[in-house]
């Protein structure tokens, strides 16, 4: 029954077993243990990480009306590992004059940004590799690691395109990090705590009922984050080529290919976890811990999918656009957000739990209802003034 | 030696080591890189030190904000990606000894202090860090006014920056 | 266990090594690069002496905090300006911004 309850920590348990059995101090033996859980979770993420390659294609091949990959094996499952065997067995170029130490580092952090997220990841309550109390101060700060790879690749490239690319999108991860900030503040304020494992434990709402704006925000950020489109500035293929990573080839190139799929993943994942009540789903993460890795697995696809989703149906936004979209009006709203969410929840928090969704409910739609309408109002206004001097440059 | 002293030193060792190269490499952008090596080994000394909020955000702050300042503003500021000239002045032999001077001098002071070789008591099981650091800085009896003022400061180097910075068109 | 004078010693180390950058390089970026190592180990120190003194007294995280937001004001601040001389002067080089020694 033991084994049956939590089989991963009898298994770990076993292992120090034999391990101290063979002369180890426990010390020691905890730290192989904990290498080996390391390994194992990155190597299931690489697995994975080649299945999102299928379920991409797949998927944007039915929003453009097209098949997909359809060849090799069942529903051409096994093209990925033909996509792998392609990348590695390409020429790996290093450009005239690039940087050598630099170039070649910027992929490895930037999978590593990626990589150094799951550490935090709840998978089932008991199922996490750290449960941090400063947990989504370090989603930010893994952030951070990604955005120092990206002006890396760019930089070291010695190419302009590059260059320009790396600009271009740094600007928007450093800008689109304080909404997004903001808004992981809302999930903190609701359960009073930072630690992933907490949040997800006081979600018996899920928190996308209390703050949908918030849940919508949080989605726009996390693919500004991402770097995807609409917000795709920094790979914007019809004017810089491929961005930042123009010069890669090989598997230095699948590297940054693979960290995104999986950054994507992964911000599926948070965004179920955040506001989707994570591994929780009716009580059936108590039934068994890998009942509750496959509802958060499922969870992190349908935001995945969501994602996909926004990619492929909308256009590309502009530079000045997307920066003014953020500092004028994200930020702004996600401040006035978060104070209201956290007076109603002050003033609400003893109150029945009916009164209690109502009433953060409504503030969340009064508040969308004005940004709105204040949004419509400048932008006609913007309109009529640039439509005016057109008007009065033709005559 | 145990395990945390060997990990203290590995951490200690490639801080200082990168923080050699950011005083003494040519190429600007490297040296950059390389402040960024160093705050890295800082913020791994302070989760040693049990502190992982100010670990983190040593993290988003200095590298997700500051070194990417300073990339920024190394690009900005040169025609050309060569460097070229002396990048010490012609004092670097006298700074170098100044350096060493307070190093020593630094040292030789602590040495003398009776708490110098304290070892830090067991943290308490249940200590809440991250409780009581926000308590502390928004309760009236404590860190409040320093912490508006610092809030005041930033929102003062923020137009100040912008204003120094523009250029009007 | 790992006595305080490793963490002090380490902070010291870093200390001067940045001094010797401030004092040493010509560059004004590679300067203020200099003064960020030192406000870094003055950080370790803060954060040592929390550690090894009563847990119970924050105070030295928060002053840590207090100077992680003077380092963000001073590089915002210092960049804008090295930017500005720069594009007046067309150098960063700290010797020859004489314009106000006579």
């Amino acid at each position: 029954m033991e084994f049956w309850k939590d089989p991963l920590k009898a298994a770990a348990d076993w292992l120090a077993g034999i391990l101290v059995g063979w002369g180890l101090a426990s010390q020691v033996s905890q730290v192989i243990i904990a290498f080996l859980g390391v390994l194992i979770l990155i190597s299931l993420l690489m697995v994975l990480d080649i299945f999102l390659v299928w379920v991409e294609r797949k998927t944007v091949a039915r929003f453009q009306d097209r098949l997909g990959p359809n060849r090799l094996g069942p529903f051409g499952l096994i093209q990925p590992f033909a996509d792998i065997i392609k990348l590695l067995i390409k020429e790996d170029t290093t450009p005239g004059g690039a940087d050598k130490w630099v170039y070649n580092l910027a992929p490895v952090l930037s999978m590593m940004s990626v990589l150094m997220i799951w550490a935090i990841i709840p998978l089932a309550p008991t199922v996490v590799g750290v449960d941090l109390n400063v947990g989504i101060l370090y989603l930010i700060a893994a952030g951070a690691i990604g955005t120092l790879s990206i002006i890396m690749a760019g930089w070291s490239s010695n190419n302009k395109f590059a260059m320009i690319g790396a600009f271009r999108e740094v600007a928007i991860l450093v800008s689109f990090e304080i909404p997004m900030l903001t808004i992981l503040l809302i999930p903190t304020v609701l359960s009073g705590t930072m630690g992933i494992n907490g949040i997800i434990e006081s979600q018996s709402l899920w928190y996308v009922f209390l703050s949908p704006l918030g849940a919508l925000i949080f989605l726009i950020a996390a693919i500004a984050e991402l770097g995807r489109a609409p917000f795709d500035m920094g790979e914007a293929e019809s004017e810089l080529v491929a961005g930042y990573n123009i010069e890669y080839s090989g598997m230095k190139f699948g590297m940054f290919y693979a960290g995104e799929l999986l950054h994507a993943f992964t911000f599926g994942g948070f965004w179920a976890i955040f506001f989707f009540g994570g591994y929780r789903f009716f009580g059936l993460e108590k039934v068994h811990p890998f009942l509750a890795v496959a509802v958060l697995i499922f969870k992190a696809m349908l935001g995945y999918w969501v994602i996909m989703w926004v990619k492929y149906t909308l256009m590309r936004i502009r530079i000045d656009h997307m920066l003014a979209l953020n500092w004028k009006f994200l930020t702004p709203l996600a401040f006035i957000l978060l104070m209201a969410t956290a007076l109603t929840n002050a003033i609400l928090k003893n109150s029945s739990i009916l009164i209690y969704w109502a009433g953060m409910f409504i503030v969340n739609i009064i508040i969308a209802f004005v940004a709105l309408e204040i949004a419509r109002r400048v932008s006609t206004a913007q309109r009529a003034r640039l439509e005016g001097r057109k008007g009065a440059a033709a005559a | 030696m145990t395990i945390s002293q060997i990990i203290f030193l590995v951490v200690a060792g490639f801080t200082l080591a990168s923080a050699l190269m950011v005083v003494t490499t040519r190429n600007l952008i490297h040296a950059a890189l390389f402040l960024v090596a160093t705050l890295f080994g800082v913020a791994v000394v302070y989760a040693i030190l049990q502190a992982g909020f100010l670990a983190v955000v040593q993290v988003v702050i200095y590298i997700g904000a500051i070194a990417i300042l300073f990339i920024f503003a190394v690009m900005l500021t040169r025609r050309d990606m060569r460097d070229r000239g002396p990048q010490m002045n012609r004092m670097q032999w006298i700074g170098a000894l100044l350096a060493l001077l307070i190093f020593i001098g630094l040292s030789f002071l602590l040495s003398s202090w009776d708490g110098y070789s304290a070892v830090a008591q067991e943290m308490p099981a249940d200590f809440d860090t991250m409780g009581r650091l926000g308590e502390a800085l928004v309760s009236p009896d404590a860190y409040l006014l320093p912490f508006e003022v610092a809030s005041v400061l930033l929102l003062a180097a923020l137009v100040g920056a912008v204003y120094v910075a523009y250029t009007r068109r | 266990m790992i006595p305080i004078s490793w963490y002090l010693t380490l902070s010291a180390a870093l200390f001067s090594i940045g001094l010797f950058g401030v004092l040493t390089r010509r560059n004004a970026i590679a300067i203020l690069l200099g003064i960020e190592l030192m406000l870094n180990a003055v950080n370790v120190n803060l954060a040592a002496f929390w550690r090894y003194g009563d847990v119970n007294q924050i105070t030295g995280q928060i002053f840590a905090i207090i100077v992680f937001a003077v380092a963000a004001a001073e590089v915002a601040v210092g960049l804008a300006l090295v930017i500005s001389v720069y594009r007046k002067k067309n150098t960063v080089i700290a010797e020859e911004i004489d314009l106000m020694k006579w």
